[in-house]
């Protein structure tokens, strides 16, 4: 699986992407997690706002940090 | 183990340059000893007049407006779909609900302009979104005055547009296709009637107005009623907010009551120090908030995130602008006489030279605010500060370089030349009125 983590390097990105690595380890699942901080690739997923989630090109959470809970239902097979 | 000297020549530099800097350290002469001391003082005024009464309560609000107020159905008129003459509109005023954290203008100025409504509505949006967010019209108008807070928020909204319009009849042809699929932040709240929003900001807002209330020249009229009422309006309006709260946004009674007694009770033992009553009703409504579902929560968790962010940073600048250029009517470390020769009275050169200095420096948030201040306690015209206020926050040398890597070299630099010339001649308009 491959989930990347859209933010332009505020503080909210950071924390989301600690968190992806945090449930990732807890739930034992097989991914990467890539931090993407280049504007324009971020505007090609056409998410309007960040930090954003994207799980396998598919944006599952935008502008806000999501909770463990919602981390856990995008990754679980 | 074998030591690099290559890695560690940069530690090296530092030392040496820290180690001349304290060598030569010009303590002992006066204009730098009271360079430092006008900082000082600078520092310790904000705390004491702005920080408790007025930044705190801004800060409140910018974290409502980040977790109460319904972003996605303004960014919808941003979208590919939306049209032309609305999403200019939009974009020129949004920045008000948008703008809150700096961090989110650049994706979503790259968002507009790639998948959203072009370049026109996205250059406007990141032109005017830094000087009206609400943080920085509040603090304006505190610090600089109304005049020239208006001044700002009206000049960089409609200029917005007209550079946004500029900028894309310059570059009308590459404009290219987009797609329309845009994803849009989740709300974090879930809806209520616009009227309970609006109640809610009203009495919000009406705290940090009437708290800040100044004294008016003359002891008669209506302003000088308003200023000897202030607490009292103050008071009415924080307990309106509270019932509001309790019951429209799920605080406990008793929560609130609580707080509404222990804040009187210190106005009343305390009276000629309302800065007490003030911060105990914040602290009671911060427990409250955090004690009170999860919603209030992230309202305090997004204050906080604010006040970490923006607080230290503010209090340096205010330190740094007070070293520079000293409190007003004082000197710091730069001559008065030289802000006056460069950007006093209101000449074509002041304003043309202040609008290129603003748009190439970089001012950490709100920090303009206190450089300004300093630069026209200084002797700065009042056109030249309106002008560096407005090509100040919108550009800087850092902020070209990623705007460059989203619209190219060429439209930055248009981009930049048509903020310099805007800025330069609303300066001269604002500073012949």
């Amino acid at each position: 699986m491959e989930i990347k983590v859209l933010g332009s390097g505020c503080a909210k990105c950071k924390k989301t992407e600690d968190l992806v690595k945090q449930v990732i380890g807890e739930a034992k699942v097989e991914a990467t997690v890539e931090k993407v901080t280049d504007l324009m690739q971020i505007a090609g997923y056409g998410v309007f706002g960040t930090p954003a989630i994207v799980i396998d090109g598919e944006v599952k959470c935008v502008g806000k940090i999501p909770s463990k809970q919602e981390i856990l239902n995008w990754i679980k097979p | 183990m074998q030591m690099s000297w290559k890695n560690e020549l940069k530690p090296l530099g530092i030392i040496i340059v820290v180690f001349f800097a304290s060598f030569f350290l010009p303590v002992g002469v006066y204009r730098f000893d009271n360079a430092l001391i006008e900082g000082l003082e600078l520092v310790k005024w904000y705390a004491q007049e702005h920080v408790l009464l007025c930044l705190v309560p801004a800060f409140f609000i910018a974290g409502a407006i980040g977790v109460f107020v319904s972003q996605n159905a303004v960014m919808r008129y941003l979208g590919a779909g939306a049209k032309k003459t609305v999403a200019y509109l939009v974009a020129s005023v949004s920045g008000i609900i948008l703008a809150v954290c700096s961090c989110t203008i650049l994706p979503l100025f790259a968002g507009i302009y790639t998948r959203g409504a072009g370049l026109g509505p996205a250059i406007a949006f990141l032109y005017s979104g830094p000087a009206i967010s609400v943080l920085s019209i509040i603090l304006t108008a505190r610090i600089l005055g109304p005049e020239i807070g208006i001044a700002r928020a009206v000049g960089a909204v409609s200029f917005s547009v007209i550079i946004g319009f500029l900028m894309e009849l310059i570059f009308k042809k590459d404009e290219a296709e987009r797609s329309a699929q845009i994803h849009l932040p989740e709300e974090s709240s879930t809806p209520r009637p616009v009227y309970q929003t609006i109640l809610y900001f009203f009495f919000m807002i009406s705290i940090l107005v009437f708290a800040n209330w100044g004294k008016p020249d003359l002891q008669q009229g209506v302003w000088w009623t308003v200023f000897s009422l202030k607490w009292v309006i103050t008071s009415v309006s924080a307990v309106a907010f509270g019932v509001i709260l309790v019951l429209w946004y799920s605080h406990q009674a008793w929560k609130i009551g609580l707080v509404t007694v222990v804040s009187a009770m210190f106005a009343y033992i305390l009276p000629t120090v309302p800065i007490i009553a003030f911060s105990a009703g914040f602290i009671g409504l911060t427990w409250s908030a955090s004690t009170s579902g999860e919603e209030n929560g992230s309202w305090i968790y997004a204050s906080w995130d604010f006040t970490k962010q923006i607080l230290p940073l503010l209090l340096m600048g205010v330190f740094i602008a007070g070293f520079l250029l000293g409190r007003p009517g004082n000197e710091g470390i730069i001559p008065n006489q030289w802000v006056a020769t460069l950007v006093g009275g209101n000449s074509f050169f002041a304003n043309f030279f202040s609008s290129i200095v603003g748009a190439f420096m970089y001012f950490a948030t709100l920090t303009e605010v206190p450089i300004v201040q300093g630069l026209m306690g200084s002797g700065m015209g009042k056109g030249p500060s309106l002008a560096l206020l407005l090509a100040g926050p919108a550009l800087s040398l850092p902020n070209m370089l990623v705007i460059r890597s989203v619209i190219g070299t060429k439209k930055t630099v248009v981009f930049s030349l048509l903020v310099i010339i805007m800025a330069t001649f609303s300066g001269m308009i604002f500073g012949m009125i």
